[in-house]
């Protein structure tokens, strides 16, 4: 069993397509979408958790970067200002996922990209706004 | 053996002073026993950082050519507001002030990213901070409005001045409704889906001098980075609550009054915080050495964070109301454990103050003491203590007569 969430940008010319069901049907692969957002000059883009067997996972990827949809790991969005961060833990108790966690006894918080679902909550809850997270930039290049 | 202050003053001026954390002297003490430690033992730091509403800072802007009177006009620094109803170029900004046109909560929960306590982390920074200011305009200051750059490093004062921070003890603050509420204790999840609290617990200067014996007005601190002063008790300073036998109370109690020089502080110390559908506010860090003047001194270090109790308590409903209720009491180990249990249900723990700055903080003041560079002051009178009598009042609801 292979997981990864991914972020998937679409150009307005395949904005139609029914990728999660091909992702589904053919690539025998599960879509959990933690996010969608079509924008006002009609790109898409979506967040979403893909897990199956991981050579399927691949030609899955495969499928959708031939259609033209920009592929990236979603850490690549979602970053720390470790300057800014002084370790209080708040942004923790939001967390739905626990990418976000205390290290003890050092009570230090520590982030797991891989774990994160670019929910935002801790966007929200982080007094020093030091959680940043970056969908819209660099839309479609 | 008691010690006196001017003994121990002799020894960091020497180099020897035996100094300490509030975390290190529990192992130190359960190895050689309370007597030796106290005598061995000269000062013990506590440090803590966390958001503290009460906040601010006064500047002498020095005088424009020709000149302006700002007071009794309107003065901004970076667009924040601040008060201008003291002499004519001294400002006073306060950490929880927010831009004439920044829509608050208007668009809920407001996200008040920049207040008073931005402008004070970013001139601590020694950034440019943006003035203007408009007056009425008199005789011996002519001119009626004025915009231009300050800078910390070329006005005459910049003085941080705190009337109330380091709470002694805070409530953990959980969420019995059925919605999202934004708090200045955080942001809490429905249905007790977290509880957030707000000390460094152990090593916090006030729960480790319960009594304020040794913390007094005039006692020199660790202040943002830089030394400052205990000034005054802090407003709403409650020390009549219930207390364990050790001496701590349960509830929130007392708090100080803080200033110092702000053009030797650290903005990594000095952090401007938001706390979204709340407000802004400053991050303040303090640490307090407490000298061991005797025996029962040591002791009251010693305390651990699971002899530290405090009220978890519905920010729903009975702290917007005024309700006295509380969920229950729970420990600061369990706390920092990760979870408490609530109305039988366990609960995810947060902090809104950071143990790794307090941490930090006492670590640093140690260090200034053992090289020699921060001597202890004796404090010149007492903060009220358990016999003050002293009550927290509310405000009086009395009906206003419209004319």
């Amino acid at each position: 069993m292979y997981a990864k969430v991914v972020h998937l940008r679409f150009p307005r010319e395949i904005v139609n397509e029914p990728i999660v069901m091909n992702l589904v049907k053919r690539f025998d692969l599960s879509c959990n979408i933690l996010k969608a957002t079509i924008y006002p000059r009609k790109e898409g883009m979506v967040v979403m958790e893909l897990s199956g067997n991981r050579k399927n996972y691949h030609s899955g990827l495969k499928y959708l970067r031939n259609l033209g949809i920009k592929v990236d790991s979603i850490s690549q969005d979602i970053k720390r200002n470790e300057e800014e961060c002084f370790h209080c833990g708040a942004c923790t108790a939001v967390c739905p996922t626990g990418a976000l966690y205390i290290e003890r006894p050092e009570m230090t918080v520590a982030f797991d990209k891989d774990k994160c679902s670019a929910c935002e909550l801790c966007v929200i809850a982080c007094p020093a706004k030091a959680m940043e997270v970056n969908f819209d930039k660099g839309l479609l290049d | 053996m008691a010690k006196t202050i001017a003994e121990i003053n002799e020894k960091i001026k020497k180099g020897k002073a035996v100094v300490v954390t509030a975390e290190e002297i529990n192992d130190i003490v359960r190895e050689k026993g309370e007597k030796k430690a106290a005598s061995e033992i000269d000062v013990v730091t506590t440090g803590t950082f966390g958001p503290m509403c009460s906040s601010s800072a006064y500047l002498n802007l020095g005088h424009s050519k020709p000149r302006i009177k700002i007071g009794g006009g309107r003065a901004y620094l970076n667009d924040v507001p601040v008060y201008t109803g003291i002499a004519a170029v001294d400002v006073y900004i306060g950490a929880t002030a927010m831009p004439d046109d920044d829509p608050r909560n208007a668009v809920f929960p407001g996200a008040f990213r920049y207040g008073g306590g931005h402008v004070i982390e970013e001139l601590v920074a020694g950034k440019d901070i943006r003035f203007s200011a408009t007056s009425y305009g008199t005789d011996c200051y002519p001119k009626k409005s004025i915009e231009t750059y300050i800078n910390i490093k070329n006005i005459n004062e910049a003085v941080l001045f705190n009337p109330r921070n380091s709470y002694q003890n805070y409530n953990v603050a959980v969420n019995l409704s059925d919605r999202i509420i934004y708090t200045y204790m955080g942001t809490l999840q429905p249905n007790l889906g977290n509880a957030n609290y707000c000390s460094a617990g152990q090593l916090s200067p006030l729960l480790n001098d319960p009594y304020y014996r040794t913390i007094g007005i005039g006692t020199r601190i660790f202040l943002g980075g830089g030394v400052g002063y205990v000034a005054w008790n802090g407003t709403q300073h409650n020390p009549c609550v219930s207390r364990t036998k050790n001496g701590v109370p349960r509830v929130p109690a007392g708090t100080i009054a803080v200033i110092g020089n702000l053009k030797q502080m650290n903005p990594s110390l000095l952090r401007g915080t938001t706390l979204t559908g709340y407000g802004a506010t400053l991050s303040v860090g303090i640490g307090i050495p407490i000298p061991i003047l005797t025996e029962e001194i040591l002791r009251f270090t010693t305390v651990k964070d699971e002899d530290i109790f405090t009220q978890v308590v519905d920010y729903s409903d009975a702290y917007p109301q005024g309700k006295p209720d509380t969920l229950g009491e729970v420990n600061y180990a369990q706390l920092r454990s990760g979870k408490i249990t609530v109305q039988g249900k366990e609960i995810k723990t947060a902090s809104l103050s950071s143990y790794v700055k307090a941490r930090e903080i006492a670590e640093t003041l140690k260090n200034w003491i053992k090289k020699g560079d921060f001597l202890l002051s004796e404090h010149v009178a007492d903060l009220p203590s358990i016999e003050s009598e002293i009550t927290f009042k509310p405000m009086p609801s009395k009906s206003v007569k419209k004319v």
